[in-house]
C-alpha cells in the first residue's frame, strides 16, 4: 500500500512518525519551538488513536526526562521532546539515561539558549549536550525529521547500542514549516520495528537495581562501555538508514550524506536544515563551473570520523559551518572536523559562526563562504575562523 | 585469585547491592539513643538517610530502636527529629 503524502506542519510530521512507533509513555512540558508537537501528540491520544500510550504532563522538563528514564527503566518505549532552556533543565537527567542505558528518544525542536533571550533557531542547546552518552542525528527537513524518529528507536534500542537518540530539527524553520511530507503505513513501520525488548527491565518479581553507585573500580569501565556502544553504533545508523531506504524508498544518509562532491575542490560542511539552502548555493556555483559539493553531517554523535575523512579524501578546502559557538574555542563541528582530519588529510579546514539566534543565512552567505575556501586554496590571507555578517557597527568601542 | 565478577549493561546490578557499602566509618559523631526516653515512634528511622535505626529491645510491651553503627553516618538528622530529645550525638573517639 503506498503511502500518502500530506502538506503537513513538521511537528505533526514528527508527531505522526511518534504515533506509528508505538510508544507507550510521553511525557510532556511546553517550550518553544518544541510544543507543537506534544500537542500534536495529546490531540492523537485524546482522538483514540495512540491505545496503550500513557501521556503525561510533567511539572518541568526535569520531570519530563525523568518520567521517560523511568518508563525505560520498566521496559516501556517512551518519548518527549524539548528545547533550548528547557533541554537545559534535563541535561542531569539525560546524563543519567544514558548512564543506564535506556533507549529513550527525545525530539529537540533547536533553539539559542539564554541569555540574551532568543527563542529563535541556533544549534547551541543540543552542542552543549554533546558528551552526555546520547546520539545525535540531525534532519535537514520534516521529512527526514520524521523518519529519523523511526530510526532513532531501532538504532537506540538495538542490543549492540542500547543508548538514548536526541533528533535534532531546527526550530521554527523544520518545526514549523507546512511541507509535503509522505506518512507512514503502521504495517509498514511494524514490520521495521518491532517491539523494544529490553535486556534489564524492572520488575517486581525479579527485583534489580539501576544506576547504583559506582566505585572507582568500575567507573571508568562503565564509561568505556558507553563509548564503545557510541562506536558501535556508527554500524548500526549505516546499516538502519540502508534498511529504512530498502523498506520506505527514502535516504537521507547514514552517518553523513554527500552532495556534488564528485571532483569537489571546496565542500561546505554542516549539520540540520541549512543544507537545503548550501545546495542551491553549490547548484548556483556549478553552473558557474566552480568545484564544490556539500557533505551533510547527520549524526554528530556518534562522531563520523572515518566517514569524513573518505568524503573530503580529494578536497582542498573544507569549510564547516556552525550554528553554535564553544565559548572561548570555536564552532563545534569546526573543532570535530579537525581533529578528525589531524595528520590524515591536506585539506585546509576554514570555520564560519553563522545563523545563530535565528539570524538567516542566505545563499550569497554560503556562495562567500565557498569563495574563501577556493581563495585560500590559491594561497591568499583567509582567516580561519569568521562570524558570518558580525555587524561591527553595533558593537561598543574596545569590543 | 578469584575470577572477578563481570559487569552488566548500565551497571544494572542485585537488590540491596548498597548493603555492602559500610559508611559507619565516615562518621565524626555517633547517634546514641537512651531507651529511658525512647517511646517507639519510628521516626529517627524514617528520617534516617542510611535507614541506621531499627526496631529493637521487645519486652512484649514496648518497642525501641537502636543504631546499626555500620551504617550511621553521624549526621545528626535523627536527633534533631526525636520528638523525646532521647537521641544525642556523641563524640567518636578514635
Amino acid at each position: 500500500m503506498a503511502a500518502k503524502m500530506k502538506v503537513i506542519e513538521g511537528s505533526m510530521a514528527v508527531a505522526e512518525a511518534v504515533k506509528a512507533c508505538r510508544p507507550a509513555v510521553v511525557s510532556a512540558y511546553p517550550i518553544t519551538p518544541q510544543t507543537h508537537i506534544v500537542e500534536d501528540i495529546s490531540q492523537m491520544i485524546a482522538d483514540g488513536e495512540m491505545q496503550n500510550c500513557e501521556y503525561v504532563r510533567t511539572e518541568s522538563e526535569f520531570g519530563a526526562a525523568s518520567m521517560i528514564q523511568g518508563a525505560e527503566a520498566a521496559g516501556a518505549r517512551s518519548f518527549s521532546a524539548t528545547s533550548s532552556q528547557g533541554a537545559v533543565l534535563m541535561y542531569e537527567v539525560l546524563f543519567s539515561i544514558a548512564g543506564m542505558r535506556l533507549p529513550c528518544v527525545i525530539a529537540m525542536a533547536n533553539r539559542s539558549v539564554s541569555s540574551p533571550l532568543s527563542i529563535w533557531n541556533d544549534h547551541q542547546d543540543a552542542i552543549s549536550a554533546r558528551d552526555n552518552g546520547w546520539i545525535q542525528l540531525w534532519a535537514e527537513d520534516s521529512q527526514e525529521a520524521a523518519d529519523m524518529i523511526i530510526q532513532a528507536y531501532r538504532i537506540g534500542e538495538d542490543h549492540r547500542v542500547l543508548l538514548p537518540v536526541m533528533v535534532n530539527l531546527d526550530g521554527f524553520i523544520i518545526t514549523h514549516t507546512y511541507e509535503p511530507v509522505e506518512l507512514y503505513d503502521q504495517k509498514m513501520v511494524d514490520e521495521f520495528l518491532p517491539p523494544y525488548s529490553p535486556v534489564y527491565a524492572l520488575d517486581p518479581k525479579n527485583p534489580v537495581t539501576m544506576g547504583s553507585l559506582a566505585q572507582p573500580e568500575v567507573y571508568t569501565e562503565a564509561r568505556y562501555m558507553i563509548h564503545q556502544a557510541q562506536l558501535k553504533a556508527k554500524e548500526v545508523i549505516e546499516e538502519v538508514a540502508l534498511e529504512f531506504k530498502k523498506k520506505f524508498g527514502r535516504y537521507g544518509g547514514g552517518l553523513i550524506d554527500a552532495y556534488r562532491m564528485e571532483d569537489a575542490e571546496v565542500a561546505l560542511i554542516a549539520m540540520g536544515s541549512i543544507i537545503g539552502t548550501m545546495k542551491d548555493a553549490v547548484d548556483e556555483m556549478r553552473a558557474e563551473g566552480m568545484p564544490v559539493g556539500v557533505v551533510k553531517v547527520r549524526s554528530y554523535r556518534p562522531f563520523p570520523a572515518e566517514a569524513l575523512r573518505a568524503a573530503l579524501k580529494d578536497v582542498k578546502c573544507a569549510c564547516v559551518i556552525d550554528r553554535d559557538i564553544s565559548m572561548g574555542m570555536e564552532g563545534a563541528l569546526f573543532t570535530d572536523l579537525k581533529a578528525a582530519l589531524y595528520g590524515k588529510s591536506k585539506a585546509d579546514i576554514l570555520g564560519f559562526i553563522a545563523g545563530m539566534g535565528g539570524r538567516d543565512i542566505t545563499i550569497d552567505d554560503f556562495k562567500g563562504m565557498a569563495r574563501k575556501g577556493f581563495a585560500r586554496i590559491r594561497g591568499e590571507k583567509v582567516t580561519d575562523m569568521e562570524w558570518c555578517k558580525l555587524d561591527t557597527d553595533i558593537l561598543p568601542e574596545g569590543s | 585469585m578469584a575470577a572477578k565478577e563481570k559487569l552488566t549493561i548500565g551497571l544494572v546490578a542485585k537488590p540491596g547491592g548498597t548493603l555492602g557499602y559500610k559508611t559507619g566509618g565516615w562518621r565524626t559523631f555517633r547517634a546514641v539513643i537512651d531507651h529511658e526516653k525512647c517511646i517507639g515512634c519510628k521516626r529517627c528511622a524514617d528520617s534516617c538517610p542510611d535507614g541506621a535505626p531499627y526496631e529493637c529491645a521487645h519486652d512484649g510491651k514496648k518497642k525501641k530502636f537502636c543504631v546499626d553503627y555500620d551504617y550511621c553516618k553521624g549526621c545528626g538528622i535523627c536527633a534533631f527529629e526525636c520528638p523525646v530529645d532521647a537521641i544525642e550525638m556523641m563524640k567518636e573517639e578514635k
